[in-house]
């Protein structure tokens, strides 16, 4: 087995995008995300990379679409506010089809908020926070380990389903260390790709890469193909060759109560289940890994075998609305949440918990 | 230690090395094949103000790497015992830098252990040696983390312009756990009440 390594998430990311073929970094400081940007700053010219500072996240976001047009592996990140700005670049790049890797280190919002870590993106990252008919792949990992394995993974997903695919963190994640094993590296080669702007060589027809379809009736074949195309998505995460990224399961077997949480509030999570078990109360956890596409089916399956379910969350309550919509009103759902940076403590979601089971 | 895992917080003022000492521990939990986590504090804070961070060292995967009632506070300064010391649990131990800090009236059911950290890298010419006193004397008590591993991973741990480090940081930890191999602690017979002016 390699070597662990002691790393910050933000610098598995870097590590990661490397290791998958990513040579095109373009982005902007935002704290706290910026060792990522730092260790590309130092690593990608040692791989004959390019590392750009633009100057400003629309810059960043559109060098994305030029580099993804020509098939390279490209990547670039922002924390909340960034995140922002770069929405209408995103929509253009779901819309031509470019495949990339989009980093949201979240902090709190909403509007320039603080620099301490936050879900309260999930809408914005699940909905589409771009304009249009769009819908883009997002990753939560939970550990630094998986910072960087679902960075690989992203790139993976990004070219087989010719999307940008976000991973969503937040700023605990992004500036924790914990040991890696970083991942095997890729070997990627950007000429396999078809359709890429190249030059038109010996081609008889030029390729060409665009968002603009001014006839309505094309526009509409071209959504209901992009809408076809997140079907399909949607069922390589629930039965296909993607499912072991849908989400994880802890004890949810035999649960009275399941707990849903995402990133680092599901390793919070799991103390949580812990200290409940050790109660006598039958706690067990889902933790959605893709949040787009959803583990829809796995939580509707599960609210057929279990009494109650419970979402935490560092929002006032956004990815709650995704498990009542895949509960159907069959068992209760509740929620918890803490926000503007600060992080629920296991004992305060105990107590919850503990006013749930009374009810139930 | 009756449980299996050691849930640290570490906290000082910005510039005493608190989040070096913090990944030296992780790094040395690491290297011992235990599951390790480290989380600084990084908000404005740490500009000018007090800087901490949380390690975790565990013999299984860590579940929450958050720590809301640590096994042992490392205090290097007045305003992180104010901070901190009062989460402390029951059994566990509050370290502090004893130069810095003057002895407390404080719970019962905490082991006290004073260093004087700053003293002692002051003696050694680089005051801002005191956070591996620090390390030296934690390892000591602790007993969790080996003392030649510490010696093997130091000199990795410092950054690349600071090689000269090496030397005077090796000494330090040795300094602090020779310090604490001659002390015993003792077990805190004082009342909170004493630290509640102390705020920051």
């Amino acid at each position: 087995m390699a070597d662990k390594i002691l790393m910050k998430g933000n610098e598995a990311i870097g590590e990661a995008a490397i290791l998958a073929g990513c040579r095109h970094y373009f982005g902007y400081p935002i704290t706290p995300q910026s060792e990522l940007p730092a260790y590309l700053a130092k690593r990608l010219p040692e791989v004959e990379g390019v590392f750009l500072q633009a100057e400003s996240e629309i810059g960043a976001i559109n060098m994305v679409y030029g580099a993804a047009s020509t098939g390279a592996r490209v990547m670039t990140s922002s924390s909340s506010p960034g995140v922002s700005l770069k929405q209408e670049g995103i929509s253009y790049l779901a819309a031509a089809e470019l495949p990339c890797v989009l980093v949201n280190v979240t902090r709190g919002g909403p509007g320039l908020g603080n620099i301490a870590p936050a879900q309260a993106d999930y809408y914005q990252a699940t909905r589409g926070g771009g304009h249009g008919d769009y819908r883009t792949l997002v990753f939560a990992p939970n550990s630094v380990q998986e910072m960087a394995d679902l960075t690989i993974k992203a790139f993976d997903a990004a070219d087989r389903f010719k999307s940008p695919v976000l991973i969503l963190s937040d700023g605990v994640l992004g500036q924790m260390m914990e040991p890696v094993v970083l991942p095997d590296p890729v070997v990627f080669d950007p000429d396999t790709k078809e359709g890429t702007l190249t030059g038109k060589g010996s081609r008889k027809k030029r390729n060409l890469v665009t968002t603009i379809f001014l006839d309505a009736d094309q526009l509409e074949e071209h959504n209901w193909h992009l809408y076809q195309k997140y079907q399909f998505v949607t069922d390589e995460f629930d039965h296909g060759s993607w499912k072991d990224y849908s989400c994880e399961l802890h004890q949810t077997d035999d649960a009275d109560i399941i707990l849903v949480g995402y990133g680092i509030i599901a390793r919070i999570l799991k103390t949580v289940v812990e200290k409940c078990r050790k109660r006598g109360i039958k706690a067990g956890l889902i933790r959605p890994i893709s949040l787009w596409p959803f583990p829809t089916r796995i939580i509707s399956e599960l609210s057929k075998k279990t009494k109650s379910m419970m979402v935490v969350e560092m929002s006032t309550g956004q990815m709650v609305d995704d498990v009542k919509l895949a509960v159907e009103g069959r068992i209760p759902v509740y929620f918890y949440g803490r926000t503007g940076g600060n992080i629920p403590s296991s004992f305060e979601i105990l107590n919850e918990i503990d006013k749930i089971v009374r009810i139930d | 230690m009756s449980t299996n895992v050691e849930r640290i917080i570490l906290a000082g003022f910005g510039g005493q090395g608190i989040l070096f000492l913090g990944k030296v521990l992780a790094q040395v939990g690491m290297m011992s094949g235990k599951h390790v986590s480290w989380i600084p504090s990084y908000g404005p804070e740490m500009r000018g103000g007090t800087a901490n961070c949380t390690v975790v060292i565990s013999d299984n995967p860590i579940a929450s790497p958050l720590v809301t009632v640590p096994d042992t506070v490392i205090a290097m300064n007045k305003p992180s015992v104010a901070k901190f010391a009062t989460r402390i649990k029951a059994g566990g131990m509050l370290m502090y830098n004893s130069s810095l800090i003057e002895r407390q009236d404080f719970r019962d059911d905490v082991r006290l252990v004073e260093i004087p950290a700053s003293e002692i890298a002051d003696d050694l010419g680089n005051p801002r040696v005191a956070n591996l006193v620090m390390a030296g004397a934690y390892v000591k008590y602790s007993k969790i983390l080996d003392f030649d591993l510490v010696i093997k991973a130091l000199p990795t741990l410092v950054p690349s312009n600071k090689k000269e480090m090496s030397e005077i940081n090796r000494t330090a930890f040795e300094k602090g756990f020779n310090y604490a191999k001659e002390k015993k602690y003792m077990f805190g017979r004082y009342v909170y009440s004493v630290f509640k002016g102390m705020g920051n």
